[in-house]
């Protein structure tokens, strides 16, 4: 029988099935970072549990790390989280990248660039981003910490198999229309419920032309629309990526053309069937804007922000709310909402590839006015490869901070956060209320357009420039 | 695991749809290593006005809904992060049922909470009920008519019964599986380790294809 992608990975980790239908999943790669792991390990304590295989086992520090001088946590609460996690790495002997590993950055940056990321695996993480990882044909997803404590226990999981949807965008997408317009476009779409339940399989000529930066972000962001996973099949683009640079858990020589062969028998057989299946033409989507506190309020760069009865998917209440929070009224051109900070950055769209994109709008201009813009690698990795390609010049002559590593703005749990009623150019996943600071008004948009921001101190349709 | 079996209690009523796990329990406070305290942080923002008194406006802080144990919300409840903080505050907060409505956009059935947080609700011995929309909006309006109402919900019979001047039920369906572990109280990581030769039969023959 014809199977997808999702189907082949599922099946060669069964376990076994229960008989209430549950399987007991096999899991490959297990990240963890500061936030969702201390009390998993304090179950495993509490219960006299060791950890399985720590060897499968990656860590990190991310949410918690200031950008400026990383290595002073000013807030106790912070440095006690990550301190914690030094220590249970430590006493479990599980590989930690900590603030002093030129390879440390954020779970799902790092996850691709050491190797730890490969088709047709399992991977699984205390962090709803997992998704990202997908764009290699992974089925990678996130998980609450109860069950970053099974898989530390059992390195298995506890599972129904999902349904399966396939989004296929259709056509060459215009100049300046990146994937995080395409992902945007389809949250817009089908809404943020609208995956829920399902793994997404990404396909089409837009998606096959992407290189694997933007494929990250689009399976990144498969849980704004309500899915935990979302694939792609791998590719010569995924294996090139693969043997790129230095991916130290990435196979090597015999063992990577044993894999290759493997891995080129993933993608989903022609006539296999989907649950649910949707077509997006993307050479009719333009930049894309949220306007609202749902990933789902999003609109086109070139339209006007909505009336409440108007939103597709959102009662007139909600949509009231929102624009009540973003301090928004209805008719409003995009073109005309002025921001005051720019954020650029975050597992969405901190990879060389955006800083590169956001750059090429700031080059030789300045920042505008009164807008504050930070620029904040995903990865040591990044910033250092940045800095080699003299990015960091670029922006800090045009008035941008550059910063250390981290997740930061995209929710702030470290000190970079907005003031109440600050609007920001976010590049980020989240435009909840609060997400970015209590009070913060956030506008998600592609680093192209976050750079164009930066320099105009408001959206700009960028196709025309 | 607390078993989960019947449970009766106040019923209050949060009118918003697509609540995040950001709005449930803020990112300030997700820098604790414990998995205690989180109940005085549920809905921070929303629920305490910046002296950090009840917001009167909040409908959870109605003097009708104080001990609730009952929540009724709109549809996607729980999405975003993958934060299990979110269902310690939940939880820890009193609550231990939650009820929201699927909703039907053409013929798809978009389902009324989030994967992650329901799945996490599981592993706190919180039950999530799904209903029709127009179920959940009767409800909605019976405990706006009759503030403090308490229910009944019987996991067993699968029945939720809102007790007013009258009596009114409304049925519903839980995973048998999620059924089965809440009724029991069976430990998720006991259950697994059950199959520890199966899992063991399976390391044997399976290549993880790590590189060390």
């Amino acid at each position: 029988m014809p199977k997808t992608l999702f189907e082949k990975i599922w099946d060669k980790h069964v376990v076994t099935t229960l008989a209430d239908g549950t399987s007991v999943i096999y899991i490959d790669r297990h990240l963890i970072h500061e936030v969702t792991s201390p009390q998993a390990f304090e179950g495993l304590r509490l219960a006299g549990r060791k950890v399985r295989k720590p060897e499968l086992t990656f860590a990190t520090m991310d949410h918690n790390v200031p950008t400026d001088n990383r290595h002073i946590i000013a807030d106790a609460i912070s440095r006690a989280q990550v301190e914690t996690l030094t220590q249970n790495c430590r006493e479990f002997g599980i590989e930690l990248y900590d603030l002093k590993s030129d390879r440390n950055g954020i779970v799902h940056i790092i996850g691709p660039e050491l190797g730890i990321t490969l088709p047709g695996l399992t991977m699984v993480c205390g962090d709803s981003h997992t998704a990202t990882h997908g764009a290699f044909g992974t089925f990678a997803m996130g998980i609450g910490t109860s069950e970053v404590e099974h898989v530390l226990a059992t390195q298995c999981l506890l599972m129904k198999k999902p349904k399966t949807f396939k989004v296929e965008f259709i056509g060459r997408p215009m100049n300046c229309v990146t994937a995080k317009d395409l992902i945007l476009k389809l949250i817009g779409e089908i809404g943020t419920a609208g995956g829920t339940g399902y793994v997404l399989e990404y396909a089409g000529e837009a998606i096959r032309s992407l290189s694997m930066e933007g494929r990250m972000t689009i399976c990144n962001m498969s849980i704004e629309a309500g899915a935990r996973a979302g694939l792609m099949a791998p590719d010569e683009i995924t294996f090139q990526y693969i043997q790129a640079g230095d991916r130290p858990f990435a196979p090597k020589g015999g063992d990577l053309e044993k894999a290759i062969s493997y891995w080129k028998t993933l993608p989903s057989d022609p006539d296999a069937k989907f649950d649910r299946e949707i077509t997006i033409d993307a050479s009719q989507v333009v930049p894309q804007v949220t306007w609202g506190t749902s990933p789902g309020m999003v609109t086109g760069v070139d339209g006007v922000v909505p009336s409440p009865e108007e939103v597709k998917g959102y009662s007139a209440k909600d949509v009231e709310a929102a624009l009540h929070y973003m301090g928004l009224k209805p008719g409003m051109k995009i073109t005309d909402i002025k921001i005051d900070t720019v954020f650029i950055g975050s597992c969405t769209n901190g990879r060389i590839e955006d800083l590169r994109a956001a750059a090429k709008f700031l080059k030789g201009r300045k920042v505008a006015k009164g807008v504050r813009v930070l620029v904040v690698p995903g990865s040591q990795s990044v910033k250092k490869a940045a800095e080699g390609e003299g990015l960091d010049k670029i922006y800090k002559e045009a008035g941008a901070e550059w910063r250390e590593s981290g997740c930061s703005m995209c929710l702030a749990m470290n000190p970079d956060q907005l003031k109440p009623e600050e609007r920001c150019a976010s590049t980020s996943n989240r435009n909840f209320e609060g997400r970015q600071g209590k009070g913060g008004r956030t506008h998600l948009v592609s680093p192209e357009m976050a750079g164009a921001a930066a320099v105009a101190g408001h959206f700009v349709d960028i196709r025309k420039t | 695991m607390e078993v989960f079996k019947t449970h009766r209690g106040i019923v209050a009523t949060l009118d918003r749809a697509n609540v995040d796990t950001d709005a449930i329990i803020p990112k300030q406070f997700l820098k604790s290593i414990k998995r205690t305290g989180f109940g005085e942080h549920l809905f921070s923002d929303w629920r305490y006005l910046e002296d950090g008194n009840p917001n009167p406006e909040f409908s959870l802080n109605r003097k009708e809904f104080k001990g609730a144990s009952i929540l009724v919300v709109r549809n996607n409840f729980g999405c975003g992060s993958s934060r299990e903080h979110a269902v310690w505050a939940v939880r820890q907060y009193g609550f231990r049922v939650v009820v929201a409505p699927w909703k039907m956009e053409g013929k798809t059935q978009v389902p009324a909470f989030a994967d992650i947080f329901k799945n996490n609700c599981v592993k706190n011995s919180v039950l999530t009920i799904e209903l029709a929309e127009e179920e959940v909006e009767i409800i909605f309006q019976l405990v706006s008519k009759n503030p403090g109402v308490q229910a009944t919900v019987n996991l067993e019979k699968e029945r939720f019964y809102l007790h007013y001047n009258k009596e009114m039920t409304f049925a519903f369906d839980v995973d048998p599986s999620v059924k089965s572990r809440l009724l029991s109280g069976l430990d998720d990581i006991g259950l697994t380790l059950q199959k520890e030769k199966e899992i063991s039969d399976f390391e044997t023959r399976h290549d993880p294809q790590i590189q060390r």
